[in-house]
């Protein structure tokens, strides 16, 4: 299985110590673990977070013992995945103040010993955030983002700050200033991006949940690209303060997960109303696991009645095939499961990817203007104001962010306005609509997360036009705001083992709580397949 | 994060022209025509020296400006005295050490959002109510962009095409010195803005820093129409801007410390030319009366451009007012239109009034300058005195108090605006600051015009009561002051002087008459000063006439 000189070289690395968790002395009464099924076929993922719970209340391992062997595999692998850009150097002592609760029989929140890997553009008090930029090197903030500090208060540590494209600004995390992250599924390729770093740091079990961020695909493509589960919410469901903006009015902070009952708990830690971010919606945050229905008591047809819709024009072409049998094999398991999946017709889907791209770039060429080396970051030397000005940013940017500044600087000038900025919010006015029309038909709306699994590293590189033609599948839901689940389905040929391919499921404005549900039934019921990546398959504690 | 910023920061100075042409003394322009002054390295070979032949320098300016008309259009920027910033948490006061009053969110840190602060958006509503505007009961706020040190984010939150409020106007009375006269402004628009910090400088000029305890004050934009023709007229719009936005408490609008800034734009034009001249800005106009002169100044500048054929020198730019040598200087020359790029404010959702919340607004806004005006003018107060009263809130609420206690309109405007605001010149207070009340005021008028005490006595009580407190009654009383009024005790009195005086009664009796005043004062000085006058003088000429 592991052919290549670096799969070869990881098998000498190994073994990695392994966390040998004694036999339950109970038997568990919890409905999300998995229950050996009887079949030789692997069995769903586990909640690694309902798992290390049980664990740690019933004082079978400590949060030490679990960082522990979380920080020696990240040890391990991260010389060949790069997926921080810095790691935390107080996760033991933070997994041992937990401990020490526990041992005084102390509450501790739901998060209690979670390793959580943060994308390194939400701000962090204590560790650098830099936005993978080198405009920020250095830069630490004298705050922590909402959704980190939450994650905090309920007992997660952050283990580290996750690699991505400058600013979000790619799909590949080939666009930072500082590394390139490897997929895990095969290290000669991408991990996907802006959110490279999280999708392939949960995918190599180096953390066991990490936040990223998805303005236009950010979670959910590389969610797809590394086998993990990966959720867009709904604008407004998590508040952005602290989030470094690339596009205002798109960016969504999201969860990453190797289950999506994980996937779930982060994002119950992280939603709701916050006073610091406008944007931030008062909605009710509804606990988005409480429905879950366990694996073993699942009826024949769970989703009898689920009327789910295949966007066909995620499917035609330009689509790798592999992609395409892998969702209608998804489709037809849904069917299994009781879903009634008709094919739907966005026509506003194409329209999409431009006016994604003026949009965003509009919104980040104003976003990005704080960064002049005035206050913070780098700065340049320079001996009058329009080169300090000038110097700074042209050396403290990347080639993809001056482009994109420079598309949404013509964008918003004068006299063309109207044609591009103005005209690009009609579209996301009619794309909108045309969402809003197929989720009344629909519960759901299904469609690939990507037109094709993971590609080589520098495949892409140089044409812009081609890694902007890869969002295709993911802009549409950032216009219209609505959430999204990315689950991994299924693998298409590729690399030394084989590359995974996500299913992205489209759900109601602020109905997280539907595709959540739809996708734990999915995940649990998806027999044959096991998404943990060969740089990691002998390590028995994944 | 105090090290953050303060980071040197390179600047060159503003570019500025000194070409001094016209100087005003003692409202007569002359021109101080001088070929070698003013030539500065950056005026280059695009002088703006003008040279006026000698017949025309016999053509007095007055001559020369009744040719032409001034266009004259106002943008004032009314700092909000909010208690915390428009888009965070952070209070502002003035003369605070330099960034003190900062957080992530003024100071532009990566991942800070702004969130409106409510009560911003009452302060406008309040404005645009009281200059008479229609109101979008949906507006947004807008990214206005531009790089500048002091402008943190690298775009100010402004608003562009859906100002808050439009479409009003402003009434005001000229003063009487200058002629007086009613008059009406037009309001193009109000809008909601964030004030941007402040660059400190270095002794040497090599390098500036950043303040931000401005960064993020909230402002409100008052763009008027194109209405006024001299500085008396701009100067007096400015002034009742002022006074309203006093009267509603929404700013202390002081010039000196840039509450209320005034940016004027003004053209001339040929009489009867329908075709507006080139704009041209004023700033940096720190009192009513320098947006007079710089006015006038500017007006005289132009006009006498035109008059010499130079209409090429008159160009679109920004020109400063420089207190010093009285005259307006180039401070940038305008290139083309800026282009700020406006957009939407993404991180703001759009500002929606409700019909019962502008209500509610208006119902509580209290009585205008505009509607004080008119009703003092109806107690049949002279406009000298109506604008006197009305001009400082205070002081108008003060009189209407005092009015509202009963007290004579006359008198009580008199005593104000005479002996009291006398005393607060000298104490340099305001009249809320004083101890004197408005039902004592009234108490006091009341009690001399009812003859109780004397006017003398009044004035004296008066100075007490400002200074000290108290009630009238009470020191009437403590300091037994009642006025003797009763003919029989001051006859008493009257009696007593004339006898203990038999030598210059005598000499009165002889015909010297003007003793009377003598023997008047030694029966006042006998009753305390207390002797009702009238009376007194009644009864002492009827005992020194009678035949004895
Ligand atoms: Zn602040």
């Amino acid at each position: 299985m592991l052919s290549t000189t670096a799969q070869s070289q990881l098998c000498r690395l190994r073994p990695i110590p392994a966390l040998k968790p004694r036999p339950l002395t109970t038997t568990s009464s919890s409905l999300l673990t998995d229950q050996s099924p009887p079949s030789t076929s692997p069995p769903p993922p586990p909640s690694q977070i309902l798992t290390l719970r049980r664990s740690l209340l019933s004082r079978q391992v400590t949060a030490v013992q679990i960082a522990e062997s979380y920080l020696a595999r990240l040890r391990l692998t991260e010389p060949h995945l790069n997926s921080f850009l810095h790691v935390s150097d107080s996760v033991v002592r933070e997994a041992q103040s937990i401990d020490d609760r526990i041992s005084r029989d102390e509450d501790v929140g739901p998060l209690a010993g979670v390793l959580v890997g943060v994308k390194d553009n939400m701000c962090t008090a204590d560790m650098p955030s830099t936005g993978g930029s080198r405009i920020l090197e250095g830069y630490r903030p004298p705050f922590d983002a909402t959704a980190v500090r939450k994650v905090r208060e309920l007992g997660g540590i952050v283990v580290g700050k996750t690699n991505l494209d400058e600013f979000g600004m790619g799909s590949t995390t080939e666009g930072s200033a500082y590394k390139v992250t490897a997929n895990p599924w095969d290290v000669s390729r991408v991990p996907g991006g802006s959110s490279g770093g999280s999708a392939a740091a949960v995918s190599a079990r180096q953390c066991m949940v990490a936040l990223g961020s998805d303005t236009g695909g950010s979670v959910r493509q590389p969610a797809s690209f590394c086998g993990v589960v990966g959720l867009k919410p709904t604008y407004g469901r998590v508040s952005r303060y602290g989030l470094m903006a690339y596009a205002s009015s798109l960016d969504v902070i999201g969860c990453f997960g190797s289950s999506v009952a994980d996937t779930a708990i982060l994002l119950n830690a992280i939603s709701g109303h916050d006073r610091r971010d406008a944007t931030s919606s008062k909605r009710e945050v509804p606990d988005f696991i409480s429905h879950f229905t366990a694996s073993n008591t699942l009826e024949d047809k769970p989703l009898e009645g689920m009327r789910v819709g295949l966007i066909c024009e995620t499917l035609g072409s330009g689509v790798d095939s592999g992609v395409v049998s892998v969702i209608n094999a998804a489709a037809s398991h849904m069917e299994e499961l009781g879903c009634i999946v008709k094919e739907v017709s966005l026509p506003s889907f194409s329209l999409g990817l431009p006016a994604y791209y003026i949009l965003a770039s509009s919104e980040s060429s104003s976003n990005l203007s704080r960064y002049d080396g005035v206050r913070y970051g780098s700065q340049a030397v320079a001996d009058e104001l329009s080169s300090l000005y000038g110097v700074s940013r042209a050396e403290g940017f990347g080639s993809e962010v001056k482009r994109r500044i420079l598309m949404g600087t013509y964008a918003l000038s004068a006299g063309y306005y109207d044609a591009y900025y103005k005209r690009a919010q009609q579209v996301r006015t009619i794309i909108q609509k045309s969402f809003k029309a197929a989720l009344d038909e629909n519960d759901i709306l299904i469609s690939p997360a990507a037109p094709s699994a993971a590609y080589k590293i520098g495949e892409k590189k140089n044409d812009p036009l081609a890694m902007y033609a890869g969002d295709i599948m993911t802009v549409n839901v950032n216009l219209a705001g609505l959430p999204a689940l990315v689950l991994p389905s299924g693998f298409v040929d590729g690399g030394p083992f084989s590359l995974p391919v996500g299913l992205q499921m489209i759900g109601a404005a602020f109905d997280e709580e539907k595709l959540l549900k739809v996708g734990h039934i999915f995940e649990q019921t998806l027999r044959g397949r096991r998404f943990v990546p060969p740089i990691i398959e002998d390590d028995n504690t994944c | 994060m105090a090290s953050l910023l303060c980071r040197g920061i390179l600047t060159y100075p503003p570019l500025l022209n000194y070409a001094a042409l016209l100087r005003r003394k003692s409202h007569v322009f002359y021109c101080t025509m001088s070929t070698t002054e003013a030539q500065t390295a950056t005026q280059g070979s695009q002088s703006t020296q003008i040279k006026i032949s000698p017949h025309r320098k016999k053509k007095g300016l007055d001559d020369v400006l009744k040719d032409y008309e001034a266009i004259i259009g106002i943008e004032t920027h009314v700092q909000l005295s909010t208690l915390t910033k428009a888009f965070c948490s952070c209070p502002y006061n003035y003369g605070s050490q330099p960034n003190t009053n900062i957080c992530p969110v003024c100071m532009g840190l990566p991942g800070a959002l702004p969130v409106v602060n409510s009560k911003v958006i009452e302060c406008a509503v309040k404005l645009g109510l009281a200059l008479n505007c229609k109101l979008n009961l949906k507006s947004k706020f807008d990214r206005k962009q531009y790089f500048y040190p002091d402008l943190p984010k690298g775009y100010q939150i402004s608003q562009f095409d859906v100002p808050i409020a439009y479409g009003g106007h402003i009434d005001l009375d000229l003063p009487v010195e200058f002629g007086g006269g009613h008059r009406r402004f037009g309001i193009t628009r109000v809008h909601m803005e964030e004030d941007a910090g402040k660059l400190l400088h270095s002794g040497n000029g090599s390098y500036s820093q950043v303040d931000l305890n401005r960064a993020g004050v909230p402002l409100l934009e008052i763009v008027s129409e194109p209405d006024m023709r001299n500085g008396i007229e701009a100067a007096e719009y400015a002034a009742e801007v002022q006074r309203l936005v006093r009267y509603l408490g929404v700013s202390n609008g002081n010039m000196q410390e840039g509450s209320l800034r005034c940016d004027v734009n003004i053209s001339i034009r040929p009489i009867g030319q329908v075709k507006f001249g080139t704009k041209v800005e004023i700033k940096n106009l720190n009192s009513f009366s320098s947006v007079n002169r710089a006015i006038d100044f500017e007006i005289a500048r132009q006009a006498l451009l035109l008059s010499e054929g130079q209409d090429d020198q008159i160009v679109q730019e920004t020109r400063l007012w420089e207190e010093g040598s009285q005259k307006t200087v180039t401070m940038r020359k305008k290139e083309g239109l800026s282009d700020y790029r406006y957009f939407p404010e993404p991180d703001l959702p759009g500002v929606t009034l409700t019909k019962e919340y502008v209500d509610s607004i208006r119902n509580s806004l209290p009585e205008l300058p505009e509607m004080k005006r008119r009703r003092y003018e109806e107690l049949g107060l002279s406009m000298q005195d109506v604008l006197f009263l009305a001009n400082d809130v205070n002081v108008a609420e003060f009189f209407d108090e005092t009015i509202a206690k009963g007290a004579d309109v006359k008198l009580a405007a008199n005593w104000i605006m005479g002996d009291i605001v006398a005393y607060l010149k000298n104490e340099k207070l305001s009249i809320d600051e004083i101890k004197l009340t408005p039902q004592e005021l009234a108490e006091l008028i009341a009690s001399i015009k009812g003859g109780t005490i004397s006017g003398k006595i009044g004035k004296e009580i008066l100075f007490e009561l400002v200074a000290k407190g108290g009630t009238v009654k009470g020191m009437i009383e403590e300091k037994d002051l009642v006025q003797i009024a009763d003919p029989a005790e001051i006859e008493k009195m009257v009696d007593k002087v004339l006898l203990d005086n038999p030598k210059q009664l005598e000499q009165y009796r002889g015909g010297k008459t003007k003793l009377q005043g003598y023997f008047a004062g030694q029966v006042m000085k006998a009753s305390k000063g207390k002797a009702n006058p009238g009376l007194l003088n009644k009864i002492l000429l009827k005992k020194l006439n009678a035949k004895s």
